[in-house]
């Protein structure tokens, strides 16, 4: 992937974790993982059964090859100790996908109470003009009229319903 | 002779107009997803297959398939004025895509990558017609293990022809058969690893899981990059299209060898964006102007969009007639059927011919319908690519959680798509390869239940994966792929001079 090598050589600030320990970690959790399903597919019978192959047959073997291959990944990454480690991802970068990514958890929790329209409304508004800049009199209308339009299209037109709040409620629906 | 009397009855089931209209907005849905980033073929039918839930099933695969079509003509427009590829299989159309557009020449480039794909899907289209009759008939005998070693091939092929890590490739396939496992079990009842939560029961959703990963994940990817979009302006009209086309001919070795890597790659598993890099690669080889390649040539454009149009278009080709699809898209529109109550498969062509011939007749028209749609439209698709990304990211993620609700009408699902987003992230900073895992998913709960039935016949002996001659070849195939990396790195030791072998 371009992203991974032309940032390779960056300035000590720009470091964050290692790519060498991320390849760890990830390989660990899938080890982890691969545990877990190994562990309750054998709970569930993972041998021969009396009439067949038991519940846990199938899924066991999945962890096994999966607790195989993770492992392997563990020991090259573990052994290969060069000097040219580069960073996972740079600390701009990683500003730059934090700002997206935690307004974008509270917008996923605030479906729950406020509905998914005025969620949506707030998330762009928020978004345009925190990382956007934008004045208010260009961010008002899309923020408006982009859960206007989902709503015009799912619950009139395809008569899907989605997630509503207190508004919707109060307006009637 | 059956298909093309066949085909023409499909043509037949097209003459309703509200399918020819589904077409059209299809393929212009499907291009404004090509070229949005974050909006892909795989998790822009995902968010779109709900809406046709309502529809008939042939005017629903109509419009999903054209959207799959659009996105496949969308992505050669970003690559081409703004060098960044929309789609993972446009990457080797910006080479010389994007050279040629900064030589101002971006409206030649556009119309060659258009009618590259158009040629690409066109052959690919035909052996769809000619030779999916044939397999599917073929098809009808197998029984469950010969069914599992056409699922063993196709992941084995994975390993064998991915040009990730393959130990990457298995991880990430088995993540895709366990979350598939989760849930009820079919066959004995019993809780599999839902650990006491109710949540879990309805096991994982692929369709989240390609929304999280493709359509979530591509976002923050594309965050690491920053907000600003530098394009080209793009103008096209007749006189440019009419000069390319007569440039065209030139090229027709190149046409028809990125035809058949198309096809091949798509056929198996190997997906559009091998099929693409492996086109390039070729042509870069064989053409007299191959050294000045990636500096602006018409050819190097033509190559890799034939390739995957092609590989596109035929990745519909073991979808339909064996129910294993060929490219994570592909995986998606399986969904579908499912979800319609058809199941993919040899008889669908036997009890479904409406639905399957009037598909294929369908792919024809679409391509024709996309073709001029992208030629008329460059202006405004560039136009939507200079909106600035602080606009245009929160209005996808909306639509990725809308598109994640509606797959069952679960809160959680949203969340459940936001973890799959970091999970797609995370993947592919360390390639980590995720159309294995898709498919692994969609595909899980049929290979385990062939994989049992298979060995309930056998009483558990693995012998019946050898028991005749058919299923003994696949397997054994199958198996020649998985350890095909193994086996290449043995052959380049024993000859350590020879030329390296072109990728396989």
């Amino acid at each position: 992937m371009a992203h991974d090598t032309e940032h390779g050589g960056n300035t000590a600030s720009e470091n964050t974790v290692s790519k060498r320990s991320m390849e760890l970690v990830v390989a660990g959790l899938f080890m982890a993982l691969a545990t877990l399903i190994m562990v309750d597919n054998w709970r569930l019978g993972a041998s021969w059964q009396e009439d067949g192959p038991g519940a846990g047959y199938f899924p066991f073997r999945i962890g096994v090859i999966m607790f195989a291959v993770s492992a392997a990944t563990f020991a090259i990454h573990l052994r290969r100790l060069n000097a040219a480690d580069p960073t996972f991802v740079d600390r701009t970068q990683l500003r730059q996908v934090l700002q997206v990514l935690v307004p974008t958890i509270v917008f996923v929790i605030s479906i729950g109470f406020l509905g998914i329209y005025l969620a949506s409304g707030l998330f762009i508004l928020f978004f345009m003009r925190w990382l956007g800049k934008y004045p208010f009199y260009k961010i008002l209308p899309i923020a408006v009229l982009t859960p206007l339009f989902l709503f015009m299209m799912f619950e009139i037109w395809f008569l899907v319903p989605l997630p509503k709040g207190p508004i919707e409620a109060a307006l009637g629906y | 002779m059956d298909a093309l009397l066949s085909l023409i009855h499909g043509f037949g089931i097209l003459a309703d107009p509200m399918n020819i209209l589904y077409m059209f907005v299809g393929i212009f849905l499907g291009v404004l997803i090509g070229v949005l980033p974050g909006l892909g073929g795989a998790n822009g039918v995902a968010i779109l297959l709900p809406l046709t839930f309502s529809m008939s099933p042939v005017s629903g695969i109509i419009m999903l398939s054209s959207i799959y079509w659009g996105a496949l003509f969308g992505g050669a427009i970003t690559s081409i004025l703004f060098n960044i590829p929309g789609e993972p299989w446009s990457v080797a159309t910006t080479f010389d895509g994007y050279p040629m557009a900064q030589q101002g020449r971006a409206g030649e480039a556009l119309a060659t990558a258009f009618t590259g794909s158009f040629l690409g899907a066109f052959v690919a289209t035909l052996l769809l017609t000619f030779l999916a009759p044939l397999i599917a008939r073929f098809a009808l005998q197998f029984g469950p293990a010969e069914f599992f070693a056409v699922y063993l091939l196709t992941f084995c092929s994975f390993v064998g022809m991915g040009k990730e890590s393959p130990l990457k490739v298995i991880a990430a396939m088995m993540l895709g058969f366990a979350l598939a496992a989760v849930g009820i079990d079919t066959v004995t009842g019993q809780l599999r690893m839902t650990f006491g939560s109710t949540e879990l029961l309805r096991g994982f959703d692929f369709l989240v899981a390609v929304i999280g990963l493709f359509g979530v994940g591509e976002i923050l990817l594309t965050m690491e990059e920053g907000l600003a979009f530098k394009g080209k302006t793009a103008k096209i009209n007749s006189r440019v299209v009419l000069q390319v086309w007569k440039e065209l001919p030139k090229y027709w070795a190149t046409a028809i060898r990125s035809s058949i890597v198309g096809c091949w790659m798509g056929i198996t598993p190997g997906g559009a964006t091998p099929a693409s890099f492996m086109s390039y690669g070729l042509a870069k080889r064989f053409s007299r102007t191959g050294s000045k390649f990636g500096t602006g040539e018409a050819e190097g454009v033509l190559a890799p969009e034939t390739a995957a149009h092609a590989a596109g278009t035929s990745a519909l080709l073991p979808m339909l007639t064996l129910g294993i699809p060929g490219s994570p898209t592909a995986a998606v529109l399986l969904g579908g059927l499912l979800i319609w109550g058809l199941q993919p498969g040899p008889l669908l062509f036997v009890e479904q011919k409406d639905f399957v011939w009037g598909l294929i007749a369908s792919i024809y028209l679409s391509n024709v319908a996309g073709l001029i749609v992208v030629l008329t439209t460059v202006p405004f698709f560039a136009a939507i690519l200079r909106v600035p990304f602080s606009i245009i990211a929160p209005i996808i993620l909306v639509i990725c959680a809308v598109g994640a609700y509606t797959v069952h009408n679960a809160l959680l699902d949203i969340a459940v798509m936001l973890v799959f987003g970091v999970i797609g992230y995370l993947f592919k900073k360390l390639d980590y390869p995720l159309a294995p895992l898709v498919l692994a998913l969609v595909l899980g709960d049929m290979a385990e239940s062939a994989f049992r039935q298979a060995m309930l016949l056998s009483q558990g002996s693995v012998s019946i994966f050898w028991a005749n001659p058919l299923v003994g070849s696949i397997v054994t195939l199958a198996l020649t792929m998985l350890f095909w990396p193994l086996i290449s790195a043995g052959l380049a030791r024993l000859r350590p001079r020879a030329p390296a072998p072109l990728s396989p």
